[in-house]
């Protein structure tokens, strides 16, 4: 049951963040225990916006259920088609031409900086300062042009089909990446200047809301907020798919752990992504963009799990397969859960005026927690 | 490790567990062998198995199979670990303060599939609303307002 609103016996204040507030982000509801300014406790009630994907996956064909993956983490909806596409093609043992390879991972890559570059903004407004959110969409529309131009939308692209992508590139594509690439090498030291090295920024974020190592780990944090914390588990690297072993980029990692160090990660990550796509971009090879597959798809029985590495962590999809064309079975193992089960731990015994700066540093995003 | 010898370990620790080897090994076991099992996966500095990344339930009509997905960040090996539940009264130990992660997810499949969660620390519904009759993950599961049948 959820808490009244009011004081507890030992004093203590409960209040409600949400689901209707502008720092969450999206319909997530804390309930605060505060102690003065201190929060003693953090509880999250969720389910606004659970749709029951995994429910409705178990009634859709192999190439339906993609699509119902991009409106879990909308900000990372490439990546999510990506991991599912992955996981229908490891039970079918089909070979992805090497020019689908590319185009998927220039795809994710974008994704990501277009997701990095929102969050950017995000927090900076969540910490007070307003101008950093107008500078972070100036560059993602770029990205959402170059979306709409090749895959027909703007924010749940569904591009990602299994065998390959849905079209070939536009012709403009290679103009437009190469234009924004330029445009990003310029603006990132300005994102530097503007917030990483404001004294306010820093105060605000040094030594608030650690989470160790150990935590990390046990919290099954992942993606940028557990690389803070110097756990090593970019699924890129660790387990690579679709030719990312043979990419050079490194995984940034830090060591303390705090709201800073998540902020560093995510700035750094920006940097290989561009990086990986200046290696791409003039080596895209010719050929096919899609494996020849059936119209209807059937998996053969058993289980398929796939791992693919999203802006927020480790997107899973674990397939139960009976030999039918529709799924027995779909868990999404989402980032956003577990990364949101350590924000109870972090917060404890901080102020109440850090919670939306250390939420914001986990880079939350609603609908990927509830699905 | 190779995937022979975490069978060949897993064996040693509990002789009744039968494993299918795989992409991943698949361990079989008894839901009363959980919670011994799973502190020692966690703690033996040889399998030191430190991550569950993913926690869930199957519906086989017969019977209910928890899946624990884990996996070492200092060794990198994987291993499924699978336990059959009473569908009537499906019951088994939590992990929840062996793997902190698991005190979300097993709230999850306690609302979505009714597994109780011995000595869970706040076993409560996460997603649904709090009066919320049923349980929708269920293969028997019937909502006749909300569900579309295609």
């Amino acid at each position: 049951m959820v808490e009244e609103i009011g004081t507890t016996e030992q004093g203590d204040l409960i209040i409600n963040v949400g689901p209707q507030h502008p720092a969450t982000h999206g319909v997530l509801h804390l309930v605060i225990t505060l102690n003065g300014e201190t929060v003693k406790k953090v509880e999250p009630h969720l389910g606004y916006i659970h749709r029951s994907i995994e429910k409705m996956c178990e009634s859709l064909s192999y190439r339906q259920f993609i699509y119902s993956t991009s409106r879990m983490d909308y900000l990372s909806s490439h990546i999510n088609n990506h991991g599912c596409a992955l996981a229908v093609e490891k039970a079918l043992q089909l070979e992805v031409p090497g020019r689908a390879q590319v185009i998927r991972v220039l795809m994710d890559e974008l994704t990501r900086i277009a997701s990095h570059v929102l969050w950017w903004g995000a927090m900076a407004m969540d910490i007070g300062a307003f101008t950093p959110f107008f500078h972070a969409f100036r560059e993602r529309e770029m990205i959402n042009d170059i979306m709409e131009e090749t895959c027909g939308a703007r924010l749940t692209m569904n591009y990602m089909v299994p065998g390959g992508v849905m079209f070939d590139l536009h012709p403009n594509f290679y103009g437009r990446v190469k234009a924004f690439i330029r445009q990003f090498h310029k603006k990132l030291p300005e994102y530097d200047e503007l917030v990483t090295g404001n004294t306010i920024f820093r105060s605000r974020t040094r030594g608030v809301g650690v989470l160790s190592k150990e935590d990390a780990i046990s919290y099954g944090c992942s993606g940028p907020t557990a690389r803070a914390s110097g756990v090593d588990c970019d699924i890129r690297k660790l387990f690579p798919y679709e030719g990312y072993g043979k990419l050079q980029f490194e995984q940034p990692l830090a060591t303390e752990g705090d709201t800073y160090d998540r902020y560093m990660v995510r700035m750094h990550e920006m940097r290989q992504s561009l990086s990986i796509l200046e290696q791409l971009i003039d080596n895209i090879p010719e050929g096919d963009f899609q494996a020849k597959t059936k119209a209807v798809l059937k998996l053969p029985k058993g289980e398929f799990y796939s791992r693919v590495e999203t802006a927020r962590g480790e997107f899973g999809v674990y397939i139960v397969s009976e030999g039918g064309t529709t799924p027995y079975r779909i868990k999404y193992r989402s980032p956003g859960f577990s990364n949101l089960s350590a924000l109870d731990h972090v917060v404890r015994g901080q102020k109440i005026g850090d919670l939306v700066a250390i939420m914001g540093s986990f880079d939350l995003v609603i609908p990927d927690i509830d699905r | 490790m190779t995937n022979e010898e975490l069978i060949a370990r897993l064996q040693d620790i509990d002789p009744s567990i039968s494993v299918d080897a795989g992409e991943w090994p698949n361990a079989h076991i008894e839901a009363t062998a959980w919670p011994v099992l799973a502190p020692a996966l966690r703690l033996c500095d040889e399998l030191a198995f430190d991550y569950l990344f993913c926690l869930t339930c199957v519906d086989w009509k017969t019977h209910l199979t928890m899946v624990y997905h884990l996996t070492s960040t200092r060794h990198r090996h994987h291993l499924v670990v699978k336990s059959k539940l009473d569908r009537e009264a499906p019951s088994i130990r939590t992990v929840s303060d062996i793997w902190r992660t698991a005190e979300f997810h097993e709230r999850e499949v306690f609302e979505m599939f009714g597994v109780h969660f011995e000595e869970h620390p706040d076993l409560r519904k996460l997603i649904l609303p709090d009066d919320w009759q049923g349980y929708p993950l269920r293969k028997d599961y019937e909502d006749p307002v909300n569900m579309i049948k295609l």
